[in-house]
């Protein structure tokens, strides 16, 4: 076994428990901390895949942002809604049954894809992926449609992020 | 290729070290003598009044949700940055288009006074 692999499989049992922790931790406050924890191992994988931006862009958005809403969010609950639910429903044997057949479903998807096991060849010396990314962002035959989109997309969310949060003010 | 992150590996240690050893010696080192008063939360001196955990402002979680939005568009910044002047003017109007159409946002934000903390 190759360190990757290993660093792999060390990353890949932290993101599972971690993420398990995370929808059995009674305190939300704690399953909060756990998702940081399951993101940064996925953040661990992308630097083992050589996707250095991903992981960059793991850690500063979902850690530095996304897991810190969650925390705010979690702190604006009120306590009694927090601490008396039961953690588990009526419906788990549904719950269990969909999920294994998402996983199901999932897992003949991939093994049908071309290529499933055999290793991913080395990216080419000298090409810099942040830079080929940048190029492909604004060229008409690549992503520019997509990249003005997304920036109307981050508009809708800005206002009505802003509208909301004033929305009992008014 | 994996060596490059090496030196990120190592920050990450000494970080987690430096906090796990001010714990542990405390842990392993402190006299233990619990009082009534020592086992109350701290509140800056005086006898805390309420419950520790109170609901927080609506406030921070507007500041969360702005944050994360101006963090998502520096993902599209640095990768345009990057290659900004082998792209010539063309890049330049593209990234203007994105810019305006956020700064509607922005504007709308800042108007509305949610960048203020009153």
């Amino acid at each position: 076994m190759t360190g990757a692999q290993i660093l792999f499989l060390v990353c890949a049992g932290l993101i599972l428990g971690s993420a398990v922790m995370v929808v059995t931790a009674r305190n939300l406050m704690h399953a909060a901390f756990w998702l940081i924890a399951a993101l940064f191992g996925v953040a661990v994988v992308y630097a083992i895949l050589q996707a250095g931006f991903m992981a960059m862009i793991q850690v500063v958005i979902y850690i530095g942002a996304i897991a810190i809403m969650f925390i705010f969010a979690d702190m604006l609950t009120r306590r009694d809604v927090r601490e008396s639910r039961a953690q588990i429903g009526r419906n788990w044997p549904v719950a269990v049954l969909l999920g294994l057949l998402i996983l199901a479903g999932l897992t003949a998807l991939i093994l049908a894809q071309p290529g499933v096991g055999r290793v991913a060849p080395a990216l080419p010396s000298g090409l810099d992926p942040v830079a080929a990314l940048g190029k492909a962002l604004v060229s008409p035959d690549a992503y520019v449609l997509p990249f003005e989109v997304a920036s109307v997309l981050l508009l809708s969310a800005l206002v009505g992020a802003v509208y909301l949060a004033f929305l009992k003010k008014q | 290729m994996l060596l490059e992150y090496a030196a990120i590996a190592a920050f990450i240690l000494v970080a987690v070290l430096v906090g796990a050893i001010a714990i542990i010696l405390g842990a392993l080192f402190g006299p233990r003598k619990k009082t009534e008063a020592k086992m109350m939360p701290y509140e800056s001196g005086m006898n805390p009044i309420g419950p520790g955990a109170r609901r927080m402002p609506v406030r921070f979680y507007l500041i969360a949700v702005l944050f994360i939005l101006f963090d998502i568009e520096i993902v599209f910044f640095l990768p345009w940055a990057i290659v900004f002047r082998q792209l010539g003017l063309f890049g330049l109007i593209e990234m203007a288009i994105f810019i305006a159409i956020l700064l509607v946002g922005y504007f709308y934000a800042w108007k509305k006074g949610a960048l203020e903390w009153e």
